[in-house]
């Protein structure tokens, strides 16, 4: 099924929540409203014509420019070969969304990492705590602006340039 | 890596008056067997497992956050180390994320040079992996034997790059190097003492009595479960999907190759246990070396390398592509503002979800089991770090 029809489907269902415009792409981006990213997937996994039964990538973006997060959801159907993504922007100070870990597993761990590493707010994950970064590191390193700190536990982060001898 | 909130407490039960307490163990940070840097809190009921969880983040260097500081083509040689075994398709990935943001086209014999370095790089993996899953259930023999050849492969990567683990071998727009005078023949003379070799590999080990019903049976993984967990790779092969990003989601010259992709078949027990996971790769090796012959036969004149500013500044947007690595499907997503640096960059590794689906797979699994199903889910550390 072409991303065309995948976008009007998921209109005809959810209506305005789901972005008018479509971006073609090797992976064509649909814009989705924050609160309706979960279903969307849903509707899209459980739909027998399209049966997206696999998350294969989930990261998010820091826009600070915009003042925004964007969560990007990589969807892709082994039975049907076809492949969608989804946009969802979502406020920087607070950003929030509901979670797909209990569509696909996966989105278990993939949802920490945003989490851990982008402060992205997983509604009802249940279990949402850092996964790459030690439990007490403070901030959430790939926001564009972190500080990082000059000290770990003792251990500076500081070193002197090689080059200067 | 959250050591303090993986609750410690002890569960009791009471079944027929008898108190049984379980047993929380640590294995790892660094267990032998294990490959890198990995560490389970294992939940045990004696030999049973109840669950092992894994906790990662112990070799995060935090590659992502280093490609928004040095720049597309300042990033190529740190690709080497997000999965240091098979470091060529890491390259690859990167290179044709870039490729596909900026429509760059690359030249014929570059792209048959990726081939050729991917191919090598990828039965040097496998070569590890086969060996060292043998190692870890107990035969030391077939490790060795793998690494001897293995070396061999090293030196033919050593002659095309100048290195022997982490390659920094592509670039953006094609190959740093032409191959040398005289590699089609030293590697066509590999591949056919390598080629019966693998036969023997399966006569010492792969049909080998203790060891198919050491791995036969062990952790099956039915298809819907790999592709909901996102099992990529010679993992979601065992499982009986015929999937490959090469044939399936074409990239670079593969459509110009004619190779099988080899499925597990439940031979020894159930489809997608943990010997089809491992036949998988044996079989592979044999696909690769077809491949190989194909693209040293039929390697094209021509540059390798496409002319690319070296202040590479692609347009503004975004690109995910995938490309087979050694341990499957490896997503590389990055976003481009139109400046010398990306905004943001991920990669999604085959490791990654194999290390998550590792707490489903051990439930009710003995201790000792757990070695194999990691052996065969060829997890490498740092790629589930990065």
């Amino acid at each position: 099924m072409d991303a065309a029809e995948i976008h009007r489907r998921l209109r005809d269902k959810l209506g305005n929540s789901v972005l008018p415009e479509i971006k073609e792409n090797e992976w064509p981006v649909i814009g989705v409203l924050p609160a309706a990213i979960a279903e969307s997937c849903r509707l899209l996994r459980d739909d027998p014509e399209t049966a997206f039964d696999c998350l294969s990538n989930l990261t998010a973006v820091d826009r600070k420019t915009d003042d925004l997060i964007d969560v990007y959801y990589h969807l892709y159907s082994y039975g049907h070969r076809h492949k969608v993504n989804l946009k969802v922007s979502c406020p920087r100070l607070d950003p929030a969304l509901p979670t797909v870990s209990t569509i696909w597993p996966i989105g278990d761990w993939l949802e920490r990492e945003a989490f851990d590493l982008m402060g992205v707010n997983f509604i009802g994950h249940g279990d949402l705590r850092r996964l790459l970064m030690p439990e007490d590191w403070v901030g959430h390193p790939l926001r564009k602006d972190f500080v990082e700190p000059e000290e770990y536990h003792g251990i500076s982060t500081r070193r002197e340039s090689l080059l200067k001898l | 890596m959250s050591t303090t909130s993986i609750e410690i407490g002890l569960e009791r039960e009471t079944p027929a008056g008898l108190e049984t307490e379980e047993m929380t163990l640590n294995m790892g940070p660094q267990h032998p067997s294990t490959h890198g840097v990995l560490r389970f809190v294992v939940k045990a009921d004696g030999e049973i497992m109840r669950r092992a969880i894994p906790d990662i983040g112990y070799l995060h260097r935090s590659i992502e956050k280093i490609s928004e500081k040095v720049g597309y083509h300042g990033f190529m040689p740190y690709t080497d180390r997000v999965d240091y075994v098979s470091a060529m398709q890491c390259n690859q990935g990167w290179a044709i994320a870039c490729e596909s943001l900026a429509g760059i086209e690359v030249p014929r014999r570059g792209e048959y040079c990726r081939v050729i370095a991917c191919e090598f790089g990828r039965i040097a993996s496998h070569l590890i992996s086969v060996g060292a899953t043998a190692m870890d259930i107990g035969a030391f023999t077939p490790f060795t034997h793998a690494l001897r050849e293995r070396e061999k492969i090293n030196d033919i990567l050593e002659e095309l790059c100048g290195a022997r683990l982490t390659f920094n071998y592509m670039r953006i727009g094609g190959c740093a190097w032409d191959i040398p005078p005289g590699f089609i023949k030293r590697a066509t003379a590999f591949l056919d003492a390598f080629e019966p070799l693998i036969d023997e590999y399966n006569e010492l080990i792969s049909f080998n009595k203790i060891y198919t019903e050491r791995m036969g049976n062990v952790a099956p993984v039915s298809a819907e479960l790999a592709i909901a967990w996102n099992l990529v790779g010679p993992n979601l092969r065992g499982s009986g999907v015929k999937y490959d990003v090469r044939k399936d989601e074409p990239y670079s010259v593969y459509p110009e190759f004619d190779f099988d992709v080899p499925v597990g078949e439940g031979k020894m027990g159930e489809v997608g246990d943990c010997w089809d996971r491992y036949m998988v790769r044996m079989d592979e090796m044999k696909e690769s070396c077809k491949i190989l012959r194909q693209a040293l036969g039929g390697l094209p004149e021509g540059p390798v390398v496409a002319k690319v500013a070296r202040t590479f500044k692609p347009p503004v947007g975004e690109a995910y592509v995938r490309v087979e690595g050694s341990r499957g499907d490896m997503g590389w997503f990055v976003v481009s503002d139109g400046t010398a640096f990306p905004v943001r960059t991920h990669i999604r590794t085959g490791s990654y979800s194999a290390m998550a689906i590792v707490e489903v797979l051990s439930q009710g699994l003995m201790i000792a089991d757990l070695i194999a199903v990691i052996a065969s889910l060829d997890i490498v550390a740092p790629e589930v770090d990065r």
